[in-house]
């Protein structure tokens, strides 16, 4: 009993255990809320998209953070589980009733797919290192965009239609699902707030098992040192396609929830500017923190949304606060002093 | 004698024009303390990224217990049975001390990516010995009270027995090691000695070191090859080395 509780308390453990509690106490809160008082409408349309963007972030973070390859085109990732999303949702409409299962099926196949673009991309990508690897996923996340953008696809009685030239698809009485730039239109709303706190969680306990596991060391091992991961038999390519892989597939699932919970969505949505909104949300809620990545998205995501009354003065808020932020975080002294704050505490603690 | 370990044959490396290495033959047999020295520049770490395929031999064979590893790469060297530590000191630096040792024995326990992600049995029984072994080794160097620590933030003595503690959890029969006692107070030294005896004898492996401590190698070392320039300027016992005029020459010149 005295190991599980010395277990419990181990430094580790009380952050994995805060992450969980953080994401599960702010959904019962918000969900009272909801039920108990009137809360206004762009206070709930925020709810899911957001939940979508902590995932992202946090799926991001496996790749910057833990694997330490800086990754630009994560949008793209999103785009693929969002697309795949809206053409399994809309083609199973019929099949299955239920949107539960149905949203069910979408994010799964949507992460699928999603996580089959990461490996077919990591195999030229991991090839690189450094800034070249930016680069040219930075490449992919457009050429993912300008793929989805010319694609036309509709359905009827004679089954799939599908088109990269025009949308003169010849569909008596059907539904275009993709229709190039416009993207997806009149699909079914069946993402909805619960799902997108039950995803967060399967996140985080993905990450996590990952992580705490000799596959997670092996991952941060090559991201410290390459010739020392070597030296102790580590296979630096295969734990990077792990995390890499395992990312995309986190991303592609965020991207399916946020799809579902629009009627239209134009693959525009997904273009450089997300990939790099992703990872101000990660360096921001720092490297490798996952509690930080939480809390910088919901922050950073939020605040412009609050910040609309002011209208053309909100970027510019946005960007001041960006900045300050990244001093402060950076700054040598801040670290110290926060570094006795946490001795202090340890010091009163249980373990050390 | 029975094969030996590790036997070289007429090993050379050119880095463009220049032979950093050149003909050279070493062989270390099992349950063996062996040094390798010689004057700055003479080669020896370049020897020890040869033996680690961090380079590539230009020339000459390296066989591993009779197994030819020079067309291996460095995971697959470790795998056959070679392990090192770095003269600049490598560790995994924001990884816990416990964490860069449970690194090192990333092939030593299995289990799948299924295994991994529905926390099955096979997973929990095997981080269960992984925690074991590690706080066996962290226990032979001392360093078990800093488990927690993150690496980078130990002294420098205790870094470079960390990295001798990684470098075993990979479980090889031969141990590199590149100026251990470096940067260690004449203590420590002593206690390194001690450490290095003590895991020969209790994993029966056998030790290539370099160093520059001299009390150490002529201490703890059975023969010494002395290298200058790239070949081998001599080999034999502590005894002999010492009284070679050659060595005595290459280390005060003339």
């Amino acid at each position: 009993m005295k190991t599980i509780i010395n277990e419990l308390l181990h430094h580790r453990n009380r952050s994995r255990m805060l992450s969980f509690a953080l994401i599960i106490g702010s959904y019962l809160i918000i969900e009272f809320l909801m039920h108990s008082i009137r809360i206004s409408r762009l206070f709930t349309s925020m709810l899911v998209p957001c939940c979508c963007y902590i995932i992202l972030a946090l799926s991001l973070n496996l790749v910057v953070g833990f694997s330490g390859e800086l990754s630009l085109g994560h949008a793209g990732f999103m785009a693929v589980g969002a697309f795949t999303a809206i053409i399994v949702s809309g083609l199973s409409a019929k099949m299955i009733p239920d949107p539960v299962i149905r949203l069910f099926i979408s994010v799964l196949s949507g992460s699928i797919l999603s996580g089959l673009t990461g490996l077919l991309i990591s195999v030229p990508v991991l090839k690189l290192s450094g800034d070249y690897l930016a680069i040219v996923t930075l490449a992919f996340g457009q050429i993912i965009k300008s793929l989805i953008t010319n694609i036309y696809l509709g359905f009827d009685s004679n089954g799939l239609q599908l088109s990269f030239v025009t949308n003169e698809l010849n569909l008596e009485q059907g539904k275009m699902l993709l229709s190039g730039p416009m993207g997806a239109t009149d699909t079914a709303k069946i993402s909805n707030f619960s799902s997108g706190a039950l995803l967060i969680v399967i996140t985080l306990f993905v990450i996590y098992s990952l992580i705490d596991s000799k596959y997670g060391r092996a991952i941060m091992a090559a991201r410290d040192d390459r010739i020392a991961a070597e030296s102790i038999g580590i296979d630096i390519l295969r734990s990077k396609t792990l995390a890499f892989v395992a990312s995309s597939i986190l991303a592609g699932a965020a991207g399916a929830l946020y799809a579902l919970n629009y009627s239209t969505l134009q693959p525009a949505k997904f273009d450089f500017n997300t990939s790099i909104l992703a990872l101000v949300y990660v360096v921001f809620g720092g490297l490798g923190n996952i509690n930080g990545t939480i809390i910088a998205t919901t922050v950073l995501y939020v605040l412009p949304e609050l910040l609309r009354s002011l209208q053309d003065y909100r970027m510019l808020i946005y960007a001041i606060v960006l900045i300050i932020v990244m001093q402060l975080g950076s700054s040598v002294r801040l670290k110290r002093s926060m570094e006795k704050l946490k001795n202090r505490f340890s010091k009163k603690g249980v373990i050390r | 004698m029975n094969t030996p370990v590790l036997q070289i044959k007429n090993l050379g490396i050119d880095f463009g024009g220049l032979t950093a290495v050149n003909n050279l033959n070493m062989e270390v047999h099992a349950h063996e303390i062996i040094g390798l020295i010689g004057p700055n520049g003479a080669g020896k770490t370049t020897v020890f990224n040869m033996l680690t395929k961090v380079y590539d031999p230009s020339r000459g064979t390296i066989l591993l217990n009779g197994q030819d590893i020079a067309k291996m790469d460095t995971v697959a060297v470790n795998k056959a049975g070679i392990a090192r530590t770095f003269q600049n000191i490598r560790l995994f630096q924001n990884l816990s001390v416990i964490d860069n040792v449970k690194a090192g024995m990333n092939n030593q326990f299995v289990y799948s990516i299924a295994d991994m992600l529905f926390h099955t049995r096979k997973r929990r029984s095997n981080e269960e010995m992984i925690e074991e072994e590690a706080l066996k080794l962290l226990k032979i160097f001392h360093l078990d009270d800093l488990k927690d620590t993150e690496a980078g933030s130990l002294p420098y003595g205790a870094q470079r027995k960390l990295e001798i503690a990684r470098a075993l959890a990979s479980e090889p029969k031969l141990l590199l090691l590149d100026e251990p006692a470096a940067g260690m107070n004449p203590q420590e030294t002593e206690e390194l000695m001690e450490t290095i005896r003590f895991v020969r004898d209790t994993f029966d492996i056998c030790i290539l070191l370099i160093e520059h401590d001299m009390n150490l190698v002529m201490n703890i070392c059975e023969r010494i090859y002395v290298l200058n320039y790239g070949m081998l300027l001599a080999k034999g016992s502590p005894e002999e080395i010492r009284n070679n005029e050659k060595v005595i020459k290459a280390y005060l010149g003339d």
